[in-house]
């Protein structure tokens, strides 16, 4: 079953004004239930905007997006959407645990099952024991697992990724990695993951969708065959250097154009 | 030594150095006759007994009866600053809830925000002065205690500090942490509570803390036309008439009105020590990142 679908999707900033910016043309673009796609692209391909889309925190100029077959909005009423950001994004004066029970109190979540979500999704991000911290005692890698945990709290169907680990250094970066794909496969959500990062991309995804700037298009669609459980093996692998060279014509093809 | 042993230390220390600048600038002008040591140009304010009394004169006035035979001074000042705060805590409570509404509803409606502000920016330039006694008369016909008439008088410059800085403080969440708020499909209600509201408790108090003074000032300046013999307003109004016969009692109902605000600004910074974490501090949240730059 598709879990996203986009077809013909066109998106105008500031249409008609001084200031028109086509940020999207022509997407078609459907996510399967439970698989991972990545968006990769240089800066100004609208890879963002697509998420945020799919999101429905904007709506399409031109063309329809379906979520789990209704509306983007009508999934969102359903909170059907779990989402992280490059910022972890934590409110500051809540405890970690209340970081991750927030989404719970808004959907009225009664408490004692609040605080079982919580205390479960720490267990699975590996920060039960920091609880009762506050942010700022974390460390940013470890923000970003919190922030994860807090989009997994409500167990939505679909985890839209913004570059979440964008701001991370190189090694805390792979091991948050290896701990998405462990969750994913425990959770089985459908992500879509925005990235720079062609390894990121590569090690993460089923398949990975490359875009060109200026409009943002989908050039091409790489899918990764690399078996899973993938580890710290696998970024040694010779298929895996395939990829990374695959996704890297890809992405030199869009530069020329 | 703790923290607060620094701070009282400090502040004595101050008190101190402002005690001998006053000192020191009396005996210097009493010793020079009035003007600059070895030149002829005067100073710019006398040194004589009537325009600055000694420190201790004045602290001693506070000790003797305000008037022949009545109560000590100070007993009489501290009744009227108390009699006076009444009014102010009532007015600086009805002009902040004023104005965190005002914040809230400029937060949801740009509308309201650009056809109101005018006016709630106008309202602050017009002094309190010439609105003070038209709020007597209007609130003449209705039986309101008088206090509480004065009580409006003062809210009228307290919600001021009070909606500016509720704006800015609802407004400043990351856009990322409002667009979770919207992945959620949180309520507005809920958006306002659960993340608007306590991310804007750290701009809050501080504009209480200016509320705070600002009532004060409201309750002694609306006490006049109010024609209320009993608090702040009408004492010092008195010793001012009377400055030249007794400057210390004017100097004295000073010291006292400045204590009332001491003590309802601390209160104020009480509560806020009590409800804001010490990493969102405005104030403190800057100094310990700069120390850590500073000492990595």
């Amino acid at each position: 079953m598709t879990a996203v679908r986009l077809s013909g999707v066109d998106m105008v900033f500031n249409p008609g004004t001084g200031q028109e910016v086509k940020a999207l043309a022509g997407i078609d673009l459907a996510v399967g239930q439970g698989e991972f796609v990545s968006l990769i692209g240089p800066s100004g391909c609208g890879k963002s905007t697509m998420l945020r889309l799919i999101g429905d925190l904007i709506s399409p100029t031109v063309g329809a997006v379906a979520v789990n077959g209704k509306t983007p909005s009508a999934a969102r009423i359903d909170r059907d959407y779990g989402m992280v950001f490059q910022s972890a994004t934590l409110l500051e004066w809540r405890k970690i645990r209340a970081n991750v029970e927030l989404p719970l109190e808004i959907m009225e979540t009664d408490k004692g099952e609040r605080r079982e979500r919580a205390e479960a999704m720490l267990e699975l991000v590996g920060l039960a024991d920091f609880a009762d911290h506050y942010p700022w005692q974390l460390s940013g890698g470890m923000q970003q697992r919190v922030s994860i945990a807090r989009a997994l709290a409500f167990e939505p169907s679909i985890l839209l990724m913004d570059e979440p680990f964008g701001a991370l250094d190189e090694m805390t970066r792979e091991r948050m990695q290896a701990e998405l794909l462990r969750i994913w496969s425990e959770t089985r959500t459908t992500v879509v993951f925005v990235t720079h990062s062609i390894p990121e991309a590569v090690f993460l995804s089923n398949r990975v969708v490359i875009m060109s700037p200026r409009p943002g298009r989908i050039t091409r669609a790489v899918d990764i065959d690399l078996p899973q459980p993938r580890n710290r093996e696998t970024r040694e692998d010779q298929r895996f250097f395939e990829l990374l060279t695959s996704v890297r014509d890809g992405l030199r093809a869009v530069e020329d154009m | 030594m703790s923290a607060g042993g620094r701070r009282v230390l400090a502040f004595l220390g101050i008190l101190t150095v402002f005690v001998l600048l006053w000192e020191g600038y009396k005996w210097m002008g009493v010793t020079a006759g009035g003007v600059w040591p070895g030149t002829s140009i005067e100073l710019p304010v006398r040194t004589n007994e009537r325009s600055m009394p000694h420190v201790w004169d004045i602290l001693f006035a506070l000790f003797r009866p305000a008037r022949r035979g009545g109560d000590l001074l100070l007993w009489v000042l501290l009744r009227a600053a108390l009699f006076t705060w009444r009014s102010a805590l009532l007015g600086f409570a009805f002009g902040s809830l004023v104005g965190f509404g005002l914040g809230v509803m400029f937060v949801r409606s740009p509308l309201a925000e650009r056809g109101l502000m005018p006016y709630v920016v106008a309202s602050q330039t017009v002094p309190i002065l010439a609105i003070a006694p038209i709020l007597v008369v209007w609130a003449g016909r209705l039986s309101v205690p008088r206090w509480v008439v004065v009580a409006v008088i003062s809210a009228y410059l307290a919600f001021f500090p009070v909606a500016i800085n509720t704006l800015r403080g609802l407004r400043s969440p990351q856009a990322e942490a409002s667009e979770l708020m919207t992945s959620y499909a949180a309520s507005p209600r809920q958006v306002l509570w659960k993340l608007q509201a306590p991310a804007a408790l750290p701009y809050l108090f501080p504009a209480l803390k200016i509320a705070a003074t600002a009532a004060v000032i409201g309750a002694i300046v609306g006490e006049l036309p109010a024609s209320m013999p009993d608090g702040l307003g009408r004492a010092i109004l008195n010793f001012a008439s009377a400055f030249s016969a007794a400057p210390a009692k004017l100097f004295a109902s000073i010291l006292v009105a400045s204590l009332l605000g001491i003590v309802f600004v601390g209160a104020v910074a009480g509560a806020e020590r009590a409800v804001v974490p010490q990493s969102m501090r405005l104030d403190a949240a800057e100094t310990p990142a700069a120390v850590q730059e500073a000492t990595a």
